[in-house]
């Protein structure tokens, strides 16, 4: 690892543990640090219900914003495109489609059958779009991935909306859903994604020297040996744990995996050895923080997550393309 | 393991030959039912006009296009049921415009050709930072360690491409016009590299080459192609005639003796100046 690597990676590791504390600190009510311990150590305080609630929205910012960040970076490695995002790609709007379905359709309110059916909705994207980007003359290209991907995703979308118009109910349930929150959602969420998210980043980081050789380029990268269809399921099946989860759980978060692997890039340099490890600690801390700011800046309501994330990344990523600071891939 | 080393039987001409190769891009044949064989431990140059198939025999040699029919055959065994990892430790390959990542710097670059010795279980060892070290060494890239790949030079950056190849070390190599875009001097210098790597490895070179003058003096053995068939092949005395070139480049040439390395050497007619060169043949 470099010395800017270094660097970089004990600035995160402190801002992770700064953001964190805000997180469990900030909200409609402030907890000072010794109430907030009391609280969450005894069981018969007052304020136990608001800790509590703290610490796993907390959790689970962290945990959503890591699997995003991982999940993009690893697909932007693999196909080479530095604008593939799971948003752009579809599988956001797959697991959006596939929970409306449910919800519409079915009825299905248990927090287990959403995750499944997130699943099963992102990875029936993705398959999607690479099987049309595939079916062209030149196979799968990352131009070919980004198009379809965007296609797939604005059909999704217009389907998703479709059908929330035809159906209140589904509409009301699900329109905070859609807008990506991190609150009101109990340990019991993360539990039920925990294990999900841990095999995907365990898969997502042995993927190192995969997207090494990948980036470069197809012919390179099997002259030393990649085989490239393997390859690419391997990473697709991380992504799809990863952003699947994350979106099951806390609705479509945009931007996060788009943004924070550029920033890791332009600090770290491309290798995958930092960037992997350092997209899951700027992904933690750009949600942690998104969550947070959301919760003051209009009292008493509060920005959801998604929206912050947006709100603050939009601006960030622009002056990081303006600085000319993003490195091609 | 130099290719003398290599049992060799009656019916396996060399390590590397295909039979009945046929090449395409979907339904386009590029390549048509050719038979070549590679000499061990020589540099087979690969010449033609543009699109005549070289890059793509070339490609289908190196296993990254799968024939339409006919086989590719590696130490005995057809190239495509071998496992990719075992073939990236046996034979190497350079394409034409390898994409740069950036960002990256040159001993990480170089590093990336030992990955096919590596595996889940065997990670980065002491030999791999050796070979790497010994790879920037040959190419005299060593000063360039530290650099980042985007910001050198073609010359530069040429050399760093090969010393990738040397650390995969492979007993054969495949290169896609390595001197291309290149000044003279520098094509010169690349050509030299792989000659003493050629000599002091005894690595089996394949390369695709346009410059006609210097594929006669760096190859041992010349492959025409035309129109996806092999024209001619042999050494460059044998290939590299006025008629084969008339042939295979549409083009009237004279030939004559390079007096610098006493190979052949095209002097290519022009057309326009069809005049100035009858004024020369009536002074002869």
């Amino acid at each position: 690892m470099t010395a800017r690597a270094s660097r970089l990676a004990i600035a995160l590791l402190m801002l992770a543990v700064v953001a964190s504390v805000c997180s469990l600190l900030i909200g409609s009510r402030w907890l000072a640090p010794a109430s907030l311990w009391a609280a969450l150590t005894d069981g018969s305080d007052p304020l136990t219900g608001i800790a509590h609630a703290r610490l796993d929205r907390t959790l689970l910012a962290a945990a959503v914003g890591a699997a995003l960040a991982l999940a993009g970076a690893l697909l932007q490695g693999v196909t080479r495109n530095p604008l593939a995002d799971p948003g752009i790609l579809g599988i956001n709007a797959g697991a959006s489609f596939a929970m409306v379905v449910a919800m519409a359709g079915f009825g299905i309110s248990d927090l287990g059958a959403y995750v499944a059916v997130a699943f099963l909705g992102a990875g029936l994207a993705l398959i999607l779009v690479h099987a049309v980007a595939a079916a062209g003359q030149d196979g799968a290209t990352p131009t070919t991935l980004a198009i379809c991907g965007a296609a797939v995703t604005a059909v999704l979308a217009s389907a998703t909306s479709a059908v929330l118009l035809l159906d209140r109910q589904t509409m009301e349930s699900f329109r905070f859903w859609q807008v990506g929150t991190v609150s009101g959602r109990d340990l019991s969420v993360l539990t039920i994604g925990a294990p999900f998210l841990a095999v995907g980043v365990v898969l997502g980081l042995l993927c190192i020297r995969l997207l090494d050789a990948a980036a470069l380029g197809d012919d390179l990268a099997r002259a030393l040996g990649r085989r490239l269809g393997r390859d690419r399921a391997v990473v697709a099946i991380a992504v799809v744990l990863l952003a699947g989860t994350a979106t099951a759980l806390a609705g479509p978060i945009a931007f996060v995996g788009l943004l924070v692997p550029h920033a890791v890039r332009a600090l770290a340099g491309p290798g995958h050895r930092t960037v992997l490890p350092l997209c899951l600690l700027g992904g933690a801390v750009l949600t942690l923080l998104a969550d947070t700011v959301g919760r003051v800046l209009l009292p008493p309501a509060e920005i959801q997550v998604g929206v912050m994330v947006a709100l603050i990344g939009g601006p960030a990523f622009v002056m990081l393309v303006r600085r000319g600071r993003t490195v091609a891939l | 393991m130099t290719p003398n080393d290599i049992p060799r039987s009656g019916t396996t001409p060399s390590r590397l030959y295909a039979r009945d190769l046929r090449l395409g891009y979907g339904s386009h044949s590029v390549v048509h039912d050719l038979d070549v064989v590679i000499p061990d431990g020589r540099i087979t140059g690969i010449v033609g006009a543009n699109a005549c198939g070289k890059s793509t025999l070339l490609r289908g040699l190196a296993r990254l296009l799968k024939p339409t029919a006919g086989t590719v055959i590696l130490d005995g065994t057809d190239i495509h049921r071998r496992p990719t990892g075992e073939v990236a430790r046996t034979l190497g390959l350079l394409p034409q415009q390898p994409v740069v990542p950036s960002g990256v710097t040159v001993t990480d670059l170089v590093g990336r050709g030992r990955y096919p010795h590596q595996s889940g279980f065997r990670r980065w060892s002491s030999e791999d930072d050796a070979i790497v070290a010994e790879a920037l060494d040959l190419t005299g890239t060593i000063d360039l360690a530290d650099r980042l790949v985007d910001e050198l030079s073609g010359g530069q950056r040429q050399r760093v491409w090969i010393a990738m190849a040397l650390a995969q070390h492979t007993d054969l190599l495949l290169l896609d016009e390595p001197t291309t875009y290149l000044d003279l001097a520098h094509q010169i210098d690349v050509l030299d590299l792989l000659a003493e790597l050629n000599n002091s490895r005894g690595t089996t070179i394949v390369m695709v080459l346009h410059e006609l003058n210097l594929a006669a003096r760096y190859a041992d053995h010349l492959i025409a192609m035309q129109h996806g068939r092999i024209r001619a092949e042999g050494t460059p005395d044998e290939v590299i005639t006025e008629d084969i070139i008339r042939d295979v480049f549409g083009l009237a040439s004279r030939v004559v003796l390079d007096p610098v390395s006493a190979t052949p050497m095209v002097l290519p007619l022009s057309t326009r100046r069809k005049e100035a060169h009858e004024r020369l043949d009536s002074r002869r």
